[in-house]
């Protein structure tokens, strides 16, 4: 594969610009379930269980559990400065759009590429909600 | 999103700060969902939980002047000079609940600090749209009541109230609403704990979706819908489900479905209603340190129940025994005579909170029973029963669950 870029377009929830290194779970996430003053995943069968989801650009379907735990989840990350940068998801749901406005954290869907195949963890990758685009710069 | 003037208006700040904030958040959630407008609702339900996200989010609107427009009522969070009394609670964590009480009335919310308010404070008739977070709310709503909310989160529900309206997507479109699975019930369902153990097993078997219940051969109470509502809305997303016959907008299995015929059937048996009991429990047996009931808040029957079941026994000593319920629940308990009934066993009937608050923290290290499964969640505890009612009393009384 060629050094070039990815992009891909994507639908804004939750606007702003930020770039990383992707994380990629598939499986949904409860951000309650991780460490608030670390960002590790703390659920123990979770694909991601032991990572560090802070600071990542993370790709997951979708969020899970009760609205009051899963908002105060991201909002203790986003407290200790430890929330993702960006997060893509394939699903939305009211509860996450929720946590994602009031953590700050931009929040896009609809990719017109499958983005469990278009990203990969490692890849470094910069969301623009604002402009609806997604490019995606492979790991060398 | 199409807004009108006083939208736009609104959202540019001319009304406030605190009405900008929740129409930002109403207008990120239609955007998200394509919704084409927004549309009025008569009231909202916030599940507010004196945690710190919340506080965030109703301190933003109390300072920014924003005030309910249309009935608002709130989940429960404790009262700190009760339990002040009782047990140490970390003065951090007290100072968040009193924040979050004082915002709640700044925004003039109805201060029910309940679980359960549509069936006392904030009661939705068939057919009117809302706006009402909190596990057992959404879909009792939805299903039993038959009006309309989608899955709030208590900052949603509490835009809404404040706006008046929500974005029009998701349950309140009525093509939403039809069945997607449906749930044959050959499990016997004998008592109401057998409600609570359905309600885990279908949330957990659909996840996202709306359920249709067939095969229930005796009417469910009011209690056993709660139950059930509670726990499916817990282990899953179950914002809404039909029983035909039972749930308003579903009078035949075919309107449950919309005329479509199902595309998935799962079959619920005794044996997965055992299964489904087993896994809940993280202890054996043996030695229990308290027993919690009332998650969701118990109703001024089940308080009743329990009451009879207690009257003229003695807990055990060393085991604690509350119940949770509403403030107005708790004055008619007092009324029947069930608060003396359960004091004088050594129990207690306390309003206004619930087992997810950090008011309990004394019984983190410590092994709990409890007749609910969401209770049993939150893991607040170290280890804990999940049993039906007469079990945990019959357990308080002797000490210990065999």
């Amino acid at each position: 594969m060629k050094n070039e870029d990815v992009k891909l377009r994507c639908h804004k929830i939750v606007g702003g610009v930020a770039e990383g290194e992707a994380l990629v779970s598939h499986e949904p996430i409860c951000f309650y379930l991780t460490d608030p003053k670390t960002g590790i995943v703390r659920e123990k069968t979770h694909e991601l269980a032991g990572k560090n989801l802070a600071n990542k650009i993370l790709v997951f379907p979708s969020g899970k559990a009760s609205s009051v735990v899963q908002i105060d989840g991201l909002f203790k990350l986003a407290m200790h400065s430890l929330a993702p940068k960006a997060m893509i998801v394939k699903d939305v749901e009211t509860v996450l759009i929720v946590s994602a406005v009031l953590a700050k954290v931009p929040l896009v869907d609809r990719l017109d590429a499958d983005p469990f195949e278009a990203i990969h963890t490692g890849d470094s990758v910069r969301v623009d909600a604002e402009k609806g685009i997604v490019t995606i710069r492979k790991q060398r | 999103m199409n807004l009108t003037r006083e939208e736009e208006r609104i959202l540019a700040g001319e009304l406030g700060e605190g009405m900008k904030t929740a129409m930002e958040l109403l207008v990120a959630i239609g955007d998200a969902f394509d919704a084409e407008k927004m549309i009025p609702i008569s009231r909202a339900h916030a599940a507010s939980s004196g945690q710190e996200g919340d506080m965030y989010f109703v301190e933003l609107l109390a300072k920014g002047g924003a005030k309910c427009r249309v009935p608002t009522s709130t989940n429960p969070v404790y009262d700190i000079e009760l339990f002040h009394r009782l047990f140490k609670v970390p003065k951090e964590e007290a100072e968040v609940a009193r924040r979050v009480m004082e915002a709640y009335k700044k925004v003039g919310a109805i201060l029910s600090w309940s679980c359960l308010p549509y069936l006392t404070e904030n009661i939705p008739l068939y057919g009117e749209t809302v706006a009402f977070s909190e596990s057992s709310a959404t879909p009792y709503v939805n299903s039993v009541i038959g009006a309309t909310t989608n899955r709030e989160a208590a900052q949603s529900a509490l835009a809404a109230g404040v706006m008046g309206k929500t974005p029009l997507y998701g349950l309140h479109i009525k093509e939403n609403r039809k069945g997607t699975v449906q749930i044959k019930v050959e499990a016997s369902l004998k008592n109401s704990f057998g409600y609570t153990l359905l309600g885990q097993f279908v949330g957990e078997e659909v996840g996202y979706g709306i359920p249709v219940l067939t095969g229930i051969k005796k009417r469910p109470n009011t209690e056993e819908l709660i139950n059930f509502c509670a726990m499916s809305n817990t282990s899953g997303a179950v914002s809404m489900f039909h029983i035909p016959g039972v749930t308003v907008e579903a009078p035949t299995i075919k309107d449950a479905f919309q005329g479509d015929t199902p595309k998935e059937s799962i079959t619920v048996t005794n044996a997965d209603l055992q299964r489904t009991w087993e896994k809940l429990q993280s202890a054996r047996g043996g030695k229990i340190d308290f027993v919690m009931l009332g998650c969701p808040h118990y109703t001024l029957k089940q308080i009743g129940q329990t009451a009879e079941l207690i009257e003229g026994k003695k807990i055990h000593k060393g085991v604690a025994f509350w119940i949770c319920t509403s403030a107005t629940t708790r004055k008619l308990a007092e009324r029947m005579g069930y608060v003396e009934t359960v004091e004088k066993a050594g129990g207690g009937i306390v309003v206004d909170t619930c087992i997810d608050e950090p008011c309990w923290t004394v019984y983190r290290d410590q092994v709990g029973m409890t007749d609910s499964p969401k209770c049993a969640y939150y893991r607040r505890f170290k280890d804990v029963i999940v049993a039906s009612l007469e079990q945990c009393v019959e357990a308080a009384v002797k000490g210990e669950y065999t």
